[in-house]
């Protein structure tokens, strides 16, 4: 139907639904005709309503590398006209439509050396998590640091999985709202001392990647290029928002 | 309705979906040069805000509108008159 870059639309159907929080929702999709993502990719994931109403809205894949088949997680925003469906009412055998993978610029290869700053808040965390899951399953070396901010303990997606060890894999929880008991900190916004680590200043030249609501990632953005990173090493992915 | 217009930015990188209805290259990772202001860089770094109606494509230097995208019936339109060129990405610069 199209001579544009994306292939079109494709027909989705939802074969697996998971609550990973108290607001997000894992999905997966089987999608006929899609290929293989890069890690940081998103889908544009289109719904219609009885009445032919469309929304459109863009969602990273969590996982990458396998045709056919999108792992999207989405948070629920209050009052939003289709998150809410994916998160609350979207269930296996529901049908919707999705183009993509798309994107080129928010990506990391596996064959890069590294090192890779990644800085989620909240939701953002979902196409760093590909990134995680496809430098574990790769043969990379290349050093991760990912800094993940949260509201509370009960709004961490996946923290069991992206809290397993990995050798040169550190991960640093920032609990902006509520710290789990115990947390030596008290809650607070992510700072330079989060992001300054070492082998991952400026001066290692570490590829960034920067991903949640769009306030979050400017003030992320405005913090690591004040530590001396270059503009054009600290890509970001605003998800929109405050 | 869909999302008012005052929406805070997105980054050009989330109208890849609606800029690859139109052009067959990976448009996001295209340079583009800015009309008003000059400044040259990737399509993905812009400014983007987007609405039912498509995506309107702002400098991240000046502000000025790059590129706006209405998606119709007929076919997805493309205004590229803000910017004064757009060259299509070298194979190079393809992650995948
Ligand atoms: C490239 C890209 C990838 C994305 N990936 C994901 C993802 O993996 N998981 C995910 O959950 N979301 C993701 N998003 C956000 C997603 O596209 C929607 O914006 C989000 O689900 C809200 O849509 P809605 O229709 O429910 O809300 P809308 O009806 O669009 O908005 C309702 C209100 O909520 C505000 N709002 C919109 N988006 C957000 C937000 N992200 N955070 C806080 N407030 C918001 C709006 O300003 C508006 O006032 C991504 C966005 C982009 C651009
Ligand atoms: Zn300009």
């Amino acid at each position: 139907m199209t001579a544009g870059a994306t292939g079109g639309w494709h027909v989705a159907t939802v074969v697996g639904a998971r609550p990973l929080t108290r607001s997000a929702r894992e999905l997966t999709l089987s999608v006929p005709g899609l290929e293989a993502s890069s890690p940081g990719q998103h889908l544009d994931v289109r719904l219609t309503a009885p009445d032919g109403y469309q929304a459109t809205r863009a969602y990273s894949l969590a996982a990458t590398g396998q045709a056919e088949r999108a792992d999207l997680v989405v948070d629920r925003v209050p009052d939003g006209e289709v998150s809410p469906y994916l998160v609350d009412v979207a269930r296996p055998g529901d049908l919707m439509e999705v183009r993509g993978p798309l994107g080129g610029y928010f990506v990391w290869r596996p064959g890069d050396p590294g090192p890779v700053l990644l800085v989620a808040g909240g939701s953002g965390v979902v196409p760093l998590l590909a990134m995680l899951r496809a430098r574990r399953a790769s043969s990379s070396r290349a050093p991760f640091r990912l800094v993940c901010s949260v509201r509370g303990p009960a709004d961490a997606i996946g923290r069991e999985e992206i809290d397993e060890p990995t050798p040169g894999v550190e991960v640093h929880w920032v609990f902006s709202r509520e710290s789990p008991p115990g947390w030596p900190t008290r809650p607070r916004r992510v700072a330079d001392d989060d992001l300054a680590a070492p082998g991952f200043t400026a001066a290692d030249g570490p590829d960034v990647f920067v991903c949640g609501p769009t306030g979050f990632v400017e003030a992320a953005a405005a913090l690591l290029t004040g530590l001396g990173h270059a503009p054009d090493r600290v890509r970001t992915e605003r998800f929109g928002g405050a | 309705m869909d999302r008012p217009a005052h929406d805070a930015p997105l980054d050009g990188n989330a109208v890849a979906g609606l800029l690859g209805e139109a052009f067959a290259f990976e448009t996001t990772l295209a340079l583009v040069r800015c009309a008003t202001c000059g400044r040259t860089d990737v399509v993905a770094r812009a400014r983007a805000h987007v609405s039912a109606m498509g995506a309107i494509v702002r400098c991240d230097g000046c502000d000025a509108v790059l590129l706006v995208v209405v998606e119709r019936p007929d076919g997805t339109l493309v205004s590229t008159r803000g910017a004064a060129w757009l060259r299509a990405p070298r194979p190079a610069d393809r992650p995948y």
